[in-house]
């Protein structure tokens, strides 16, 4: 039995093909074959949330998927959704209002603000935090975040910033 | 830490699952959402010779309803239990479940399967599957067996799963007229493990509760039936009095072992508190009640 295996996918748009060992998780993937730095191994075992990436359209924990299971997936990183530019309202709101410090878990803390987003246009600050529960920051204390996530929620719905 | 190494083998159909499964020897795993498996490979808890990836296999999904019934996939995920219409109108306290189990982004890759085959004794859908009175559906290459979810726990992850076996799907009854059912935990951030939890179920006449099934997670080394606690409401209504009855009946039914949330005392304090919880929600009219 093999504990290497070839895979394909699509990453941030581009079809890729590489071999990989079967042990690696995505993000490991993402970072040492692609390059793809932008995506963080904080805990890894999926705790932290600083790994989070979409496959297949949802959000996800990368360090807890191997990259051996996604043969096929449509991967996308922060380098892909800041290229498109669809988080560019969340990122420069994270900016002004200095919810990023360290910066570690701000990739995770975008996908998965951009996924509360996507299915609910204007979340509670309960739901905003009950959503993010699952990213650790370490700098911030959150309230930043929230508070980044709640003006963008309202700059989208065309209401005035609190 | 990273991995060890192993082989990794993807299944097709369940004949395929079987068969390499069984190449592969006793060393192999499963895999199929791999929100516990994987971590637990980071931790080097262990070191399987392969992994044999079970999550394409199609006889393992869908949500569906035969004779009474709800039929639940193996393979489905935290969240598409969360949004099934099928499973919100006649197992009500699966799709209460939902939101606390972990967070979205483990939601989305961990199944209902999986969940009962890693049996963590702090996790949901054990107890609630033990709540509701569901039957384990284990197949074996050469066949089927049906094993209440009462007697599919029998300890610290571990369960009545032959090493052959798999979980092909879980079998819910439905929800009867008058039923509510309620779950509720207490964690320390909202997702993680519970230090305890309650899962209830019982008919309600009036304010009384009929044939109450009271299970508890996070408090022993399996979900824990609450038998005197039921059988101290059974039947009446569940006045203040009867409250604190099957509240002090709580220390003949469980035994919490310490563990980082607690001492034993604070977990049966803990527990104590969550049954009057419940119990305020069934009579209250918040739980969530049956179509």
């Amino acid at each position: 039995m093999s504990t290497t295996l070839d895979i394909a996918m699509t990453v941030n748009g581009e079809r890729i093909a590489r071999r990989v060992e079967a042990r690696q998780h995505l993000i490991d993937f993402l970072r040492l074959d692609l390059g793809l730095m932008g995506s963080h191994a904080g805990c890894e075992h999926g705790l932290c949330g600083a790994c989070t990436v979409r496959v297949d359209g949802r959000i996800v924990r990368g360090c807890l998927v191997l990259a051996a299971a996604l043969d096929g997936a449509t991967v996308e990183t922060i380098e892909g959704v800041s290229d498109t530019g669809e988080i560019r309202d969340l990122q420069n709101a994270f900016i002004a209002r200095n919810a990023c410090q360290c910066g570690y878990c701000t990739p995770g803390m975008l996908l998965t603000a951009a996924d509360l987003l996507a299915s609910k246009a204007e979340p509670t600050r309960e739901e905003i935090r009950e959503h993010l529960s699952g990213n650790y920051c370490r700098c911030t204390g959150y309230h930043a975040i929230v508070d980044a996530v709640e003006a963008v929620a309202r700059q989208r719905n065309g209401k005035a910033q609190p | 830490m990273k991995a060890p190494p192993f082989a990794y083998l993807r299944a097709t159909s369940l004949d395929d699952a079987f068969r390499l499964w069984s190449a592969a020897g006793p060393e192999a795993k499963l895999l199929a959402g791999g929100q516990s498996l994987i971590a637990t490979l980071a931790f080097r808890l262990s070191e399987p010779s392969a992994l044999i990836d079970i999550s394409r296999v199609p006889e393992l999904g869908g949500i569906t309803e035969a004779g009474g019934a709800i039929r639940i996939g193996a393979l489905v995920t935290h969240a598409q239990l969360g949004a099934s219409e099928l499973v919100r109108r006649h197992v009500p306290l699966l799709a209460e479940a939902v939101p606390l189990i972990a967070h979205a982004a483990v939601r989305n890759r961990g199944t209902f399967g999986g969940s009962l085959a890693f049996a963590d004794p702090a996790a949901e859908l054990p107890a609630c599957c033990v709540a509701l009175d569901a039957t384990v559906i284990a197949r074996t290459r050469s066949g089927e067996r049906r094993i209440p979810a009462a007697q599919f726990f029998t300890g610290l992850y571990t369960t009545a799963l032959a090493a052959d076996e798999l979980i092909a799907a879980v079998e819910l009854p439905q929800a009867r007229p008058g039923e509510r059912s309620t779950i509720i935990e207490l964690a320390r951030r909202s997702g993680d493990y519970a230090m305890a939890g309650i899962a209830v179920r019982a008919k309600i006449a009036g304010s009384t509760l009929v044939e109450p099934n009271v299970v508890f997670f996070g408090v022993g080394d399996r979900p824990i039936s609450a038998g005197r606690a039921a059988s101290a409401l059974a039947g009446k209504p569940a006045a203040p009095a009867t409250v604190a009855e099957a509240q002090a009946a709580l220390g003949g039914d469980l035994d919490p072992p310490a563990d980082q949330h607690g001492t034993p005392e604070m977990k049966l304090h803990l527990a104590r508190v969550l049954l009057a919880r419940a119990l305020d929600r069934l009579i209250g009219h918040a739980g969530a009640r049956a179509a």
